[in-house]
């Protein structure tokens, strides 16, 4: 199914849990509200129009300029991207789902922000929300083990922030 | 005095060990390279594993936020360590995709060329490997013999034997120097009767089918549930690879070339006729059969270097200029999934208009497939996870990254 014709009976079916939709990009993408994911993923992956079985990648993405002066001509607010790259093997074709999350929950620094997880549609999506907890820090609810994966367990920070600082030391190795 | 011998799962019940975890690894040679595998196990049967990874995490993905595409091509090699080749297309078709850049047809068959010889030398590598994995030291030597010389032919076009950088972004970093095709066409003349060696040394191997057949069942629904790709997924019967199904400016690489998906169809893979059969024993999804479609994608790719090799002498002009160290990069995002020995091994790259991208993350294959073993081992015998893990044929450097 063409990309436009997925976002048009997603719509339909689902109506405002749909924020955006980008169709001139290079790979289109559909914006989903954070509250209403599990829905349309659930949708994407079930509907026999869809059926989007494999799930390759979830990534993060900071969007925060950390330079004050070119941060006051960026056009967008700093938040995070949680980025869904799925596929259909038995009817080939491609979607890109994005979500946005306030960086820190509530705004209170420290606190990370929480987005449902989709582990129980597609098992892999396990690993991969541990790694974007992990380096990004986005805190999965429901997810049946969330703990970090690359980084050591006593690691501190989410090394892919763009505000993240290496720290100076670590367990008596020299950071910077 | 006769003895009966019980069902070994009775005794089980009947005198029941104490759990006990057993650490294996991150230094086990079974386990290619710093993975760690947490066993429960209850006596011989294990009844749980997890597996615990990040040993030679190296911030790929932040480094790739401090430097330009073409600085990062030498990270990329580091990522699959045995198949630098396709690391380095990868990426350099994902920056392409961004740039809107196509190579010209000599760079394509180039790529190809190239692309499928690395493939060869990366199966090498899992086959003997798992021939380790399994306790026959043989094959491994075997195998690395003629890798060896693959790499020798890498080391002429490009300088490294490991490390390769050499498909760049916007073609090549050279084009290959005089004679190499003869001495490529040389190594597959003598190449293609040593697969026979292969089978008989491990494919139609009665201990080798004894340890494999049967184990590790990966059932095509839970390979997809998983994200699993490459061997292992053609391996549970899915037909998939990214060479035909891909998006439009990879699968364009192969437009003119002639190969058929190493998958089974109906109890018969496409090449049948010539190999060994299907032993008995064996059950779709196994470990049997991930390492045969790995046997068979050798012989598919010296099929597709000779196209390659063919169609690269009849075209002009040139291999494909790299582009600018520092060329700027239109604002947009992109990801891109190519077809590398391992499975798909995918990179999504966001610009923001300058010559450094925003951000750069790596969809590994390896840790895709690697996820999918705690399902793999669960109910299985010590001695049986090696030879699971092996069949996945995982690489470290691409998990962690």
């Amino acid at each position: 199914m063409e990309f436009q014709a997925i976002a048009e009976r997603l719509q339909e079916r689902l109506g405002d849990a749909i924020v955006a939709v980008e169709s001139e990009a290079i790979d289109p993408w559909i914006e989903v509200a954070p509250a209403r994911l599990m829905e349309v993923a659930t949708a994407l992956r079930d509907d026999p129009a869809w059926l989007f079985d494999y799930l390759h990648c979830i990534s993060g993405v900071d969007l925060l300029e950390t330079d004050p002066k070119k941060a006051a001509k960026t056009e967008w607010e700093p938040h995070l991207q949680v980025v869904y790259h799925l596929s259909s093997i038995r009817l080939k074709h491609r979607l890109v789902l994005k979500v946005h999350l306030p960086r820190w929950k509530e705004d209170q620094e420290g606190e990370l922000p929480e987005l449902a997880s989709v582990a129980s549609l597609w098992n892999t999506a396990n690993w991969h929300e541990r790694e974007v907890y992990d380096l990004c820090g986005v805190r999965f609810t429901n997810h049946p083990n969330l703990r970090r994966i690359l980084c050591p367990e006593d690691w501190v920070g989410y090394p892919l922030r763009k505000d993240y600082e290496m720290p100076l030391e670590y367990h008596g190795i020299r950071g910077r | 005095m006769a003895t009966t011998v019980e069902d070994p799962r009775v005794i089980e019940v009947d005198v029941r060990t104490d759990e006990m975890l057993v650490n294996m690894g991150p230094q086990h040679p079974s386990t290619h390279g710093v993975l760690r595998l947490v066993l429960r196990t209850d006596g011989e049967v294990v009844s749980e594993v997890t597996p615990h990874i990040g040993y030679l995490h190296r911030c790929a993905e932040k480094i790739g936020e401090n430097l330009t595409p073409r600085q990062y091509i030498p990270y990329t090699d580091r990522m699959d360590y045995l198949a630098g080749m396709n690391m380095n297309l990868g990426w350099a078709l994902t920056v392409e995709k961004l740039l809107d850049l196509r190579v010209p047809e000599k760079g394509r068959h180039l790529r190809v060329l190239i692309a499928e010889m690395g493939r060869i030398a990366s199966h090498l590598v899992g086959m003997g490997a798992y021939g380790l994995d399994l306790g026959t030291f043989s094959p491994f030597l075997y195998a690395f013999r003629e890798r060896e010389k693959i790499l020798d032919l890498f080391e002429e076009a490009c300088g490294a034997r490991l490390t390769y950088s050499y498909l760049t972004v916007g073609g090549a970093t050279a084009d290959l120097p005089k004679g190499w095709l003869e001495k490529c066409e040389a190594f597959l003349d003598q190449f293609v009767p040593v697969i026979d060696e292969y089978h008989t040394l491990l494919t139609t191997n009665t201990i080798f089918i004894k340890r494999t057949a049967g184990i590790g069942l990966l059932s095509p629904e839970m390979a997809i549930d998983y994200g699993c790709s490459g061997p292992v997924l053609r391996g549970s019967g899915v037909d998939h690879d990214l060479r035909r199904d891909g998006e439009t400016i990879y699968t364009s690489m192969y437009d003119d070339y002639n190969f058929e998906i190493i998958c089974e169809r109906d109890g018969h893979y496409p090449q049948d006729q010539d190999y060994p059969p299907v032993p008995i024993e064996t059950m779709l999804g196994d470990c049997w059969h991930r390492f045969y479609v790995r046997m068979l994608e050798v012989v598919q790719s010296v099929g597709l270097v000779r196209q390659a090799m063919e169609k690269y002498q009849a075209s002009e002009g040139s291999h494909g200029e790299p582009i600018k160290l520092n060329q700027k990069l239109p604002p947009g995002e992109v990801y891109l999934e190519t077809e590398a020995p391992r499975g798909q091994m995918g990179f999504y790259l966001v610009s923001d208009g300058k010559a450094i991208p925003w951000r750069v993350r790596v969809r590994s294959s390896c840790f895709s497939n690697l996820s999918v073993t705690p399902e793999l081992c669960r109910g299985c015998l010590i001695a049986d996870v090696p030879a699971v893990v092996g069949s996945l044929d995982v690489v470290m450097g691409e998990i962690d990254r």
